[in-house]
């Protein structure tokens, strides 16, 4: 059954479909109570025989017609969206408007009660769709968002392929006008699209331009179940605005309905195999990066780990181990590494570069940083995932045995398999190990907190301490941390803070794509908010720049969550990369600034300006603490809160 | 031979002469500390030398004033150079000279934030 636009030939017919059904469904007074599509075929065209032109004599043209009634229409296509929507059980619908679905915008307001999804308003798509993001990794299902036609898509973008690279699931709502006839002139035909997700395609799970309602029905269960199958994905379902505008001439079409799909589990022999290799290992090493979704997956991991008693390295694609725990090696991935007979890669992007570097110098080279003979194992979905154009697949792994598998759907099975395959004879041995990794891992920690005093009482303040007064404020608390991995933070809430549940750390942008932090960390303190988890974002100034109306959102919508400026004066990364070529030819070397700082940011005026709490700028490390807390009774009363720390580098 | 040993003496001293060595040179400490922020020392390795992921930690009790030249005009790994012409001698001992004057930080005992984070 269609329910989309019916084309007409006719030249008499060069009414707007939208104005002749509007008035076909309301004229007649009490006419609204009969089925429209008899209304629609017996009302005359109403609709002015020029064209219009935009804006005030496209409104002239609505508001033209001759009968009051035939101004207004019943259900319409966007309630029956709505409707399909609520099936989905989604939460959230952030948004930026834009007019290619302004009738989606209103049904779900109106029709839809704006709950489930509630939509939450942004000032930029990069935000809305990163905060999907941010949110997805929390709650371990999508949220929505809508985009405009052609502009609001490529705002976006930008944050899609971060989600394609973090495969992570956001369900996308774009809008767009494909019947050419019935674009308005000027604006309309520029945010018309003849394939508004090509923009975006290539780093798209999948996307669809359904053209009538029930193939949107069915489109939007299958969008929502390709999302939320590994590896997950963004995707996009295209919305005509005449199919949402349009009135349901009679009975609603039928309604799909999704079952999410059991994820695939890698081949039980592969499985077989790697737990036997495992086992047989004398120095097997776990390295782990975007395994664990859940409490239960850690606990698997930890399990496996205990089991071979060897090292775990976390690559902290998302948090898969306790970061206290004797076995995680993480501060020592370079003779864990070095020292392996076997290794197996759980989830891991970059299983290359687990085994090998390549050195950033004139000459580029690359070298094992492996035994030359370890064997390296690979469980991941990524392969059943895999585009050509954008480059995020990482180098040819050279693996001894790939498994293609989702890691935490298919962990249960391998630690059975070890469980197995262990002979009790090596149990001495895996013992003696566990002791002399317990050993490192204390002379580890204490090395790590005494690399954090040196700059204890430097201005600028030093990261460590950032990090450890944080800690001081949160360790009583449910806490949990947000925003990019803690790369530009050189890893300091890793190294010092006691990390053990999968909710507290969901790992970075994945694209590395510049502007997610912010964005992101309101989407995972919303995904918090109903849990009363006190969340804490450490907020490098150039990723803010990128979409500093993030903090406006928070406010808005009273989102709890402590951002900690780590205020470096700049782009730190890109001034260390111009000091490196201007070092390489012996120059300039105290002019590479240019492009790179970003100096005399009032960070708290900035917050301030959008309605946030906000103190700072702190130079002085022993106004920290106070600040922190002062904060902290904000964000526990259930307000957002900023606070500027003029920090070192990294 | 006495003129052969003379000659060679002189060599060596004029080479030396051209490109002192830091240690012979009396670095400032101010000076030092200005020229590690100019040149972007800090970007790496701290205001205060104090290291991070993106270099090591060069203070306090620094490596010695040549060792650091040596160093910095070919890093082995991946630091990158500063030859004599972008960084002379002279700005090494100064930066030695700043690295040497930053003193050690309290031991962990008495920093209580630490403190409750050592094992
Ligand atoms: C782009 C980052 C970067 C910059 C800028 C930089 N370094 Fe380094 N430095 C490193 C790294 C990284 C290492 C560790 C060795 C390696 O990987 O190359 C290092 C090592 C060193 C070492 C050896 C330390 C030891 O104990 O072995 C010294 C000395 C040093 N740097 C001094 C300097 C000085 C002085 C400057 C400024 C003139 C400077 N560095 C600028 C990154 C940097």
């Amino acid at each position: 059954m269609t329910q989309g636009p019916k084309k007409t030939k006719d030249a008499a017919h060069t009414v707007g479909r939208r104005a002749f059904l509007a008035a076909a469904a309301t004229a007649g007074g009490a006419a609204l109570t009969k089925p429209q599509a008899a209304l629609a075929q017996t009302q005359p065209d109403v609709r002015p025989a020029t064209p219009t032109v935009p804006s005030a004599a496209g409104a002239a043209a609505e508001t033209h017609p001759p009968a009051a009634d035939s101004l207004t229409v019943g259900r319409t296509g966007s309630d029956f969206m709505v409707d399909v929507f609520k099936k989905l059980d989604i939460e959230y619908l952030a948004m930026m408007p834009g007019s290619s679905f302004r009738g989606l915008h209103e049904s779900f307001l109106n029709h839809g009660a704006n709950k489930k999804p509630e939509i939450l308003t942004c000032t930029h798509e990069e935000i809305a769709v990163a905060m999907c993001h941010g949110y997805a990794k929390v709650e371990g299902k999508p949220m929505a968002t809508m985009l405009h036609g052609a502009v609001g898509v490529q705002h976006a973008s930008m944050a899609i392929y971060n989600a394609w690279c973090d495969r992570v699931p956001i369900m996308m709502i774009g809008g767009n006008t494909l019947d050419s006839t019935m674009r308005r002139p000027g604006p309309e035909w520029a945010h018309s699209v003849q394939d508004n997700a090509a923009i975006v395609r290539d780093f798209l799970k999948w996307d669809a331009q359904p053209v009538s309602l029930e193939d949107f029905s069915e489109t939007l269960m299958r969008g929502y179940s390709l999302a939320m199958t590994p590896p997950f994905g963004p995707v996009m379902v295209v919305t005509d605005s005449e199919l949402q505008e349009h009135p349901i001439e009679g009975k609603d079409p039928p309604m799909s309905r999704v079952t999410v799909p059991r994820p695939p589990m890698g081949d039980m022999g592969g499985l077989i195999e790697a737990a036997a290799m495992l086992a047989k290992a004398s120095n097997p090493v776990i390295v782990a990066d975007r395994l664990v979704r859940t409490q239960a997956g850690m606990n698997k991991l930890v399990e496996l780990a205990e089991l071979l008693q060897s090292p775990v390295i976390d690559r902290y694609g998302r948090l898969n181990f306790p970061t206290m725990h004797p076995l995680n090696q993480t501060a020592r991935a370079g003779p864990v590494i070095a020292a392996a007979d076997v290794i197996i890669c759980l989830e891991v992007v970059d299983p290359w570069g687990v085994v090998n570097q390549l050195s950033d110098v004139v000459h580029r080279f690359s070298r094992r940083t492996a035994k030359a003979d370890a064997k390296v194992i690979i469980l991941r979905a990524d392969e059943l995932l895999v585009h050509a154009n954008f480059q995020d697949f990482q180098r040819f792994p050279n693996a001894d045995l790939t498994i293609v598998g989702d890691g935490e759907t298919s962990l249960p099975y391998l630690v059975e398999a070890v469980a197995k395959a262990v002979p009790a004879a090596s149990r001495a041995a895996h013992q003696a190990r566990r002791a002399q990794l317990e050993e490192v891992s204390r002379a580890t920690r204490t090395r790590l907190v005494t690399e954090a005093s040196f700059g204890w009482d430097a201005s600028p303040i030093s990261v460590a301490r950032v990090h450890a007064e944080v800690w001081d404020l949160v360790k009583g608390l449910d806490w949990t941390l947000t925003g990019s991995d803690m790369g530009f933070q050189s890893w300091w809430p890793q190294r010092l803070w006691k990390m053990e549940k999968s909710y507290q750390f969901a790992g970075g942008s994945g694209g590395y794509g510049v502007g997610y932090g912010a964005p992101s960390s309101v989407g995972a303190a919303l995904a918090h908010r109903k849990h009363g988890r006190f969340c804490v974002n450490i907020q490098s100034d150039g990723d803010l720049m990128c979409n500093p109306g993030a903090l406006w959102t928070a406010v808005n919508h009273k989102i709890p969550m402590l951002n900690i400026m780590h205020n470096n004066g700049g782009y730190h990364q890109e001034w260390m990369h111009v000091q490196r070529m201007a070092a390489r030819h012996s120059r300039g070397l105290d002019n590479v600034h240019h492009g790179n700082v970003l100096p005399a940011i009032d960070y708290a005026k900035l917050a301030q300006s959008m309605g946030m709490f906000a103190i700072g700028p702190i130079r002085d490390p022993a106004e920290l603490g106070p600040a922190l807390r002062r904060a902290a009774e904000v964000v526990k009363a259930g307000e957002p809160a900023l606070i500027d720390v003029v920090s070192q580098g990294r | 031979m006495k003129t052969a040993s003379l000659a060679l003496a002189a060599v060596i001293l004029s080479v030396t002469s051209a490109a002192a060595q830091p240690s012979t040179l009396t670095g400032d400490v101010e000076r030092g500390r200005k020229i590690f922020m100019d040149v972007g020392c800090h970007q790496c390795h701290g205001t205060v030398g104090q290291g991070g992921n993106a270099g090591l930690r060069l203070a306090p009790n620094p490596r010695s004033a040549d060792f650091i030249a040596t160093y910095i005009r070919k890093p082995p790994l991946v630091m990158p150079p500063y030859t004599e012409a972008a960084l002379g001698n002279q700005a090494v001992a100064d930066i030695h000279a700043y690295l040497a004057s930053i003193k050690p930080p309290p031991p962990i005992s008495e920093i209580p934030l630490l403190k409750q984070l050592a094992p």
